[in-house]
């Protein structure tokens, strides 16, 4: 079934009450520490005090006699254990052709320790107290080194000695571009104007509520290993977990991600923690809890974002985009986390092109290690970046050239689909001008000239922002990737399984941690099927019960996991068919399928869904001769594009000069999502993007001492969360244009909110404060720094 | 050290070291797992629960400070037939939450909420949630699902 058809569904559109809520309004979810097994041990992880230093000795004896004490383990017993590190799952390669430098990321320090929190022990106890008081028995004797955290510090050298790893004593990882640059030089030599800007993408840490969490468990009798885990995607874990860095066959281990609260990208990667308590629970035949805590999270969650970047547009008279050039040095933290070399690269530069047909554009990166926790996808992952660096850039454009916000970019949107970009991306369809002018309408821009003025009469200053987003959804398809250093594929699969009374139970790949699938999935299936929502439930985050699954990121879900679902429900409708077929002594040609009952054309004969469900189980009356018994279809889909979301977003800021306090007001978000299956869903996705950007652009900043590499904002008490209160009401709109390439026409909307809106507020905050002579402003806009940018443009 | 109080209308003993928290005597002694644990400087919420009828957050006190007290935890809001308290159907009914870990903590501030402050603003709601934190939301669905609850819990 293709889009057009499935779109015209029942149940497809419409903001049906989730299935999942009960159980978690009731308290009745099970998080991975809700989780008790038999016999349950605790572990607790000695972690380095240092940014940098060489591990001399450590001393283990004290914390093994200690009470309770079940096992104390070293890198010394890693090595000996042959446990390999962590691998990356993106290869890139550097603009010289070698392969960006990958060095060993071990699960336990092995001589040195490269970020504070980085891994020296663990020790198992019989309660979690024991195992804490043990921890702190631990003696380990270090050489402290110089630090470089700031990736600006990295990239000038400005450290002596702080070099990480021994084959990247420079702390380079890889140079990589992507464009043409002699190309681009020569247009912009012949330029009516050039825009320069200099912009810092804030570090950010994730901050799922659920701190991770894990339990090793294995069982002897069969060799089995279970590991409970709060994680985006159980057998990606389980994949590198036994093929790269344990060398365990598959089949003996089991992943399963229960209830998980919140991912946000930084669940999606395979920890040291999990292989230390999968490895040490055969060790000692013990069930290992390890629940982080806060102060751990911070630590030690993988980060996000952490670009320092300076662009240039290219123009003519007329403020027509002739080309872009970009330099970007990305922060990758200490080791190469799971994904983190696509996320500054495939996931970034790919997308500057924006909604805007500049015809030339080159982009450089240098990506650099720091003492630092490990930088990696988090919510947009790359594209938050790019549309930071675009958005910002084009509003600056628009200054400069004396043209409205909104004018530039009408005057540069990409009009015809599908468009192929100079950074390779072939966007397929969209409709940008449509989406502007419904944002303006719903953000009453009309009227913001009079809210300026009533601002202004009560000695506040108002701006308003805008940032038109593209983004890059359900990456894809995985030979291409692969071509370009993806170490993995990226198909999603999913299992229908038809009762004999009609009921179904589904089997998918993706995760949901918050996304709502086992409401959303339903309603595809309940649609094609015919049959109540309440038929259908949903199984995911186990690779015990789901034969297999790429898992929940980049907003890949409906748009990849779902087709996988619609390609099965293709042969479940087709057997269906043969069987009804068999039953109204029909031809199957003739049958049709609609509404839940199969009908013969041109006759009053019908079956409904579950007599055939039914004969499919009892199958007396049956074509056993063709037809294998039984209703149970699995598919993989391997998506041949990307989708394409994009939209409008339209912020209004007013600002206290004398106190630097930044007040969100408006705030207008219209996106093109295609197919939208559960609009409720769908709009709590964008809330909550929105906030995450939006507190970016306000509030949240991960700050390390330059000069000890101590995390300065490692607790809520320094971290800047967004609260209820930092907000208004959103004002949400919608445009659609499917997809053209999957059967849904979803394009994904999990990271829409993240992506568009940082630059959004930014452009407000200047076009506020330009009147104050502020030309220039990096995130996040906090009191102190709006108020001391108006100190320094006064000065 | 015994610590005897009531939990969701029965009386309940604990026999825990003194300086348990009252979150882990809910969580580890009497398996009540949906007061969750999400941060460790008592800002996040996650763990509020009803102490006496207002909400308190059970990180920030031990079990013993409890002796003698009644604690409602979310598993005791809704009916013992399984029917959702007003507040917690106003939470499903205007997705007022995603992943559902800070979710019983912000029900249970939220029915504490509307009777401190009836009839509160979208302001004065969205002030009165600064002691918890949701990570998913937004908050937008949260400010209308508590509105809807007091509503619904006016009428009940």
């Amino acid at each position: 079934m293709g889009a057009s058809d499935f779109s015209k569904l029942p149940h497809i559109g419409e903001s049906i009450r989730r299935k999942e809520d009960y159980r978690f309004l009731i308290g009745a979810g099970q998080y991975t520490d809700d989780v008790v097994l038999a016999a349950q041990s605790f572990a607790i992880f000695v972690r380095s005090p240092h940014a940098h230093a060489k591990v001399i000795s450590v001393n283990i004896e004290a914390a093994k006699a200690a009470p309770g004490v079940i096992g104390v383990f070293t890198g010394a017993d890693v090595a000996a254990d042959n446990i390999n590190g962590l691998p990356c799952g993106w290869l890139i390669t550097s603009t010289n052709g070698e392969p960006m430098r990958e060095p060993p990321h071990p699960i336990l320090a092995q001589g040195k320790v490269r970020y504070v929190g980085d891994g020296v022990a663990m020790v198992v106890a019989e309660t979690l107290q024991q195992a804490r008081d043990a921890a702190e028995m631990v003696d380990v004797d270090y050489d402290v080194l110089p630090a470089v955290v700031n990736v600006a510090d990295a990239a000038a050298g400005a450290v002596a000695d702080a070099g990480l790893h021994d084959i990247a004593d420079d702390n380079h990882c890889f140079k990589w571009a992507i464009g043409d640059k002699g190309a681009v030089d020569s247009v912009f030599e012949g330029a009516a104007h050039i825009t320069k800007l200099d912009l810092v993408n804030n570090r950010l840490i994730p901050n799922a509520i659920e701190p991770r969490t894990a339990i090793g468990s294995y069982n002897r009798g069969t060799d089995e290993y279970t590991l409970y885990v709060s994680n985006q995607n159980p057998h990606v874990e389980r994949l590198l977990m036994t093929a790269f860095v344990m060398g365990l066959p598959e089949h003996k281990v089991r992943v399963i991600a229960p209830d998980v609260g919140g991912g946000f990208g930084s669940k999606i990667f395979l920890y040291a923690e999990d292989v230390c308590l999968t490895w040490a629970s055969k060790k000692l035949n013990r069930n290992i809890k390890w629940v982080a805590d806060r102060s751990e999270s911070f630590l030690t969650d993988a980060h996000g974002r952490d670009h320092v970047s300076h662009a240039e547009m290219a123009m003519d008279a007329n403020g027509k985009f002739l080309a872009m050039r970009v330099h970007t040095d990305a922060n990758i933290g200490a080791y190469l986390s799971t994904f983190a070399s696509a996320v500054p690269t495939i996931l970034y530069a790919t997308l500057l092109a924006g909604q805007y047909s500049t015809p030339q554009i080159y982009v450089e990166v240098d990506a650099w290690f720091t003492n630092t926790a490990p930088v990696d996808a988090y919510r947009g992952a790359g594209r938050p970046e790019a549309t930071y660096v675009v958005e910002r850039l084009v509003s600056r454009c628009a200054w400069e050239m004396g043209l409205a916000q909104d004018e530039i970019r009408k005057r540069n949107f990409i009009t015809t689909f599908p468009y192929q970009t100079p950074v390779a991306l072939l966007y397929d369809v969209g409709d940008f001008h449509t989406v502007m002018t419904q944002a303006q309408e719903l953000g009453d821009v009309a009227g913001f000239d009079a809210r300026r003025a009533a601002s202004e009469a009560k000695g506040f200053r108002r701006g308003i922002g805008y940032s038109s987003y593209i983004e890059a959804c359900g990456i894809a398809p995985s030979n291409i990737a692969g071509a370009l250093g993806a170490r993995a594929g990226l198909f999603e699969c999913g299992e229908v399984r038809v009762h004999p009374t009609g009921s179904v139970t589904v089997f998918t790949g993706s995760h949901s941690h918050g996304q709502g699938h086992e409401t959303t999935f339903a309603q595809v299936v309940a649609a094609r099927l015919g049959i109540p929502v309440d038929n259908v439930d949903i199984v995911h985050g186990d690779t015990g019960r789901v034969p297999f699954g790429m898992g929940t990121y980049g907003s890949r879900s409906i748009s990849v996991g779902g087709a996988a679902l619609m390609k099965a429900l293709d042969k479940i409708e087709t057997k269906a068919k043969k069987i009804a077929a068999h039953l109204m002594e029909a031809s199957a040609a003739d049958v049709d399928f609609a509404d839940g009952e199969f009908t013969v054309k041109g006759t009053d004969k019908k079956v409904p869904f579950a007599q055939v469900s039914l004969a499919a189980y009892v199958p007396h009356n049956y074509p056993l001769g063709e037809l294998e018994p039984g209703l149970n279809e699995t598919a993989f889909y391997d998506p041949v594009n990307f989708t394409f979301p994009a939209g409008t977003y339209i912020c209004e800021v007013e600002i206290d000069p004398q106190t630097g306090v930044t007040r969100v007001d408006k705030f207008t978000a219209v996106d093109d999502f295609g197919t939208i299956i559960n609009p409720m869903i769908v709009e709590g996705q964008v809330h909550g993007g929105l906030v995450q950007g939006i507190g970016q652009a306000l509030m949240e900043n991960c700050v390390y001492d330059r000069e000890t590499g101590q995390l300065l904002t490692g607790s809520y008490m320094d971290y800047a969360m967004p609260r209820a209160e930092d907000f208004p009401q959103f004002k949400l709109g919608h445009v659609c244009t499917p997809c053209t390439h999957n059967p849904l026409g979803t394009k994904g909307c999990g990271e829409a909110g993240a992506i568009g809106s940082p630059p959004a507020v930014i452009n407000a905050v200047l076009d506020a404060l330009a009147p104050l002579g502020v030309k220039d402003f990096d995130m996040p806009a906090t009191p102190h720094r709006v108020w001391q940018a108006i100190q320094n443009a006064s000065a | 050290m015994p610590v005897q109080f009531t939990v969701n209308g029965r009386s309940a003993s604990v026999d825990a070291p003194a300086n348990t928290l009252l979150v882990h005597a809910l969580r580890d002694h009497l398996h009540l797992t949906g007061t969750h644990v999400g941060c460790d400087t008592s800002q996040c919420g996650a763990c509020t629960v009803l102490l006496d009828g207002r909400a308190i957050k059970s990180c920030a006190m031990l079990a013993v400070q409890a002796e003698g007290c009644a604690i409602t935890t979310i598993e005791g809001l809704a009916t013992s037939e399984g029917t959702m308290h007003p507040m917690q159907a106003a939470f499903k009914e205007c997705h007022g939450l995603q992943c559902g870990f800070c979710t019983p903590g912000m029900v249970l501030s939220a029915v504490d909420l509307v009777e401190r402050y009836p009839g509160a603003s979208e302001l004065e709601i969205r002030a009165q949630l600064d002691g918890n934190i949701c990570r998913c939301t937004g908050y937008q669905n949260i400010v209308k699902a508590v509105q809807q609850g007091e509503l619904a819990m006016s009428a009940a």
